[in-house]
């Protein structure tokens, strides 16, 4: 039961998932990052550092978020792996605190 | 593997998650660095190794991760060489340009009360380090003859103790639990299994992942006494990993008693005294928070603190008493509050015991940013790594390198395929060097098991 970045990600793509995974299973395109589901460990580490709270257990996901898992393996498997931090995107501050307000 | 002679040399004392980090940050670095990491055993991982629990498998596959920084250029492992014993840290600093501690923490804290030198009060720490096939605990002995055993302290230590006491011979032998641990453990009378913290649950520092594994034993059933803890407010600002742990616990409440052993979590409870005749008898508790009386005593034959850990010191790296680590400021180790040139830390002896690996890997690359930004100041060493690690150097014994450690590998994985363990781990010191020279293969002590 590996973890899922969901779509809380995308927009942001903080990273600081990246700097804390021990096994380098992030990807990233020009939205967000997907956590590579073949090669994470289940450690849980990068869940309390996101800082919208993006990323989940993929058995603790809604149903309305399901869709995630299979978006993450497959867009991991077509993105390149991230094994250092980028800058947030534009506007990341702002988003963030639109959703921590919800 | 050497390729062409690196502009500076580092040097790490410890194969764990830190020291592993530490390495691949600086040969990634682009800048010219070679590493030599050193091991006081002859085997790597660290807690990886020695502190995972047997049964979590697949936390341990970041050791894939760990091989492939090892076989990165300029990386050499030296296992089996104690810095601040065999050889002396000042012996490193004349050979490198700069020196990173990565030692862990590996001593369990005390829980300073009365009667905890009785037989039968263990740490944590020791415990895990005997399951685990630590060479230097397998000779400890813990006794599972009585049916009450307590652990004191709300972390994933205590979960992971209580979870090994819990599980059933069949729910442990196709681990890597070491044999020693799997055979003692199958006698074990214990029934109630005491998970007792100070606070109250909804400041544990379980994780909600890791409490649930207690609903999906064989043979266990979990119970949460919440008597006297109210929600907190919504509006309380809690740990949301905190927050989902009460959640769990809030669901073993009302257990239904069904199987054979118990895993009681109790919470409010300080620990204030141990008393028995000759051994462990009962440990008695002030009521800190929650419903009941002022004190509790529960009857117990077996104590495990789980409270903390700190780093062992090593002689001539300031340490810090009051937090349990190498004295230092971000990575640098600091005397009086002054940055020693060319000495650094990462890992548990840098920050203590918290996180979860990958941790590490932020912290490994916080301290590394500052070797990088000194390297180019730091003058050149005075001697040579060969100085120490050469045929002709006296002081240096018989070292494990990772060829060796591939070679104790393969042949633990061997003894493991017999078993449908995933390893047989060697336990001796002994039998790790044997192995590691490439000695025989499978020699008959070893295997009669």
């Amino acid at each position: 039961m590996p973890y899922v970045v969901t779509d809380l990600c995308n927009g942001c793509r903080y990273t600081e998932c990246v700097s804390v995974c021990p096994v380098e299973c992030f990807h990233f395109d020009d939205q967000m990052t997907y956590i590579d589901p073949e090669n994470c460990i289940d450690c849980g580490g990068c869940v309390p550092v996101c800082p919208v709270g993006a990323i989940k257990a993929s058995h603790h996901l809604p149903s309305d978020k399901r869709e995630w898992i299979e978006i993450n393996r497959r867009r991991a498997a077509e993105t390149p792996v991230l094994t250092g931090r980028l800058a947030p995107l534009p506007g990341a501050d702002e988003r963030k605190q639109a959703i921590l307000q919800r | 593997m050497i390729s062409a002679a690196a502009r500076y040399r580092v040097a790490i004392i410890g194969a764990g998650p830190g020291g592993f980090y530490a390495a691949e940050a600086l040969l990634r670095s682009g800048q010219s660095v070679s590493v030599d990491m050193f091991e006081r055993l002859p085997v790597p991982y660290g807690l990886v190794r020695f502190g995972v629990a047997p049964d979590h498998p697949k936390l341990k596959q970041v050791t894939k991760i760990f091989d492939r920084i090892a076989g990165m250029d300029n990386f050499r492992f030296i296992g089996g060489i104690e810095i601040g014993t065999t050889l002396p840290i000042s012996a490193l600093r004349s050979c490198y340009h700069a020196v990173v501690v990565a030692s862990g923490a590996s001593i369990g804290r005390r829980l300073d009360v009365p009667g905890e030198r009785l037989p039968g009060s263990h740490q944590a720490a020791d415990f895990v380090a005997w399951y685990n096939g630590h060479p230097e605990f397998k000779h400890h002995a813990f006794d599972f003859a009585g049916e009450q055993a307590v652990i004191i302290g709300h972390g994933n230590v205590a979960l992971d103790v209580a979870r090994i006491l819990a599980k059933t011979p069949d729910e442990l032998r196709h681990t890597d639990i070491a044999a020693h641990a799997l055979d003692a453990l199958a006698e074990s009378r214990v029934r109630d299994i005491y998970v007792i913290g100070r606070r109250g649950p909804e400041q544990t520092r379980f994780a909600a992942k890791e409490l649930q594994e207690f609903a999906e034993l064989a043979d266990c059933d979990p119970v949460a006494e919440l008597d006297g803890f109210t929600l907190p407010a919504p509006d309380a600002n809690l740990d949301p990993e905190a927050q989902a742990a009460f959640g769990t616990l809030r669901s073993f409440s009302n257990p239904m008693s069904t199987r054979r052993r118990r895993c009681i979590f109790r919470f409010g409870l300080t620990p204030l005294a141990i008393t028995g005749e000759s051994r462990v008898e009962r440990m008695l508790f002030r009521r800190s928070s929650g419903d009941g009386p002022a004190k509790a005593t529960i009857n117990c034959d077996l104590i495990f603190s789980s409270i903390s850990r700190r780093t062992a010191p090593i002689t001539g790296v300031p340490y810090d008493e009051a937090r349990g680590v190498h004295a230092n400021s971000s990575g640098r180790i600091t005397a009086d509050g002054v940055a020693l040139p060319g000495l650094f830390v990462c890992g548990w002896s840098k920050r203590g015991p918290q996180g979860t690996i990958g941790t590490n890997r932020a912290c490994s690359v916080e301290t590394v940013e500052h070797v990088l930004a000194d390297l180019p100041q730091l003058g050149d060493p005075p001697l040579h790594p060969d100085s120490l690690l050469g045929r002709s150097a006296s002081r240096m014994p018989h070292y494990v390198d990772y060829q060796g450690w591939e070679r104790i590998d393969a042949q633990e994985v061997a003894r493991g395929v017999a078993k449908g363990k995933p390893r047989e781990k060697l336990v001796s010191l002994e039998e790790m060097f044997a192995a590691a020279d490439g000695g025989p293969a499978c020699r008959p002590r070893a295997c009669s098991a």
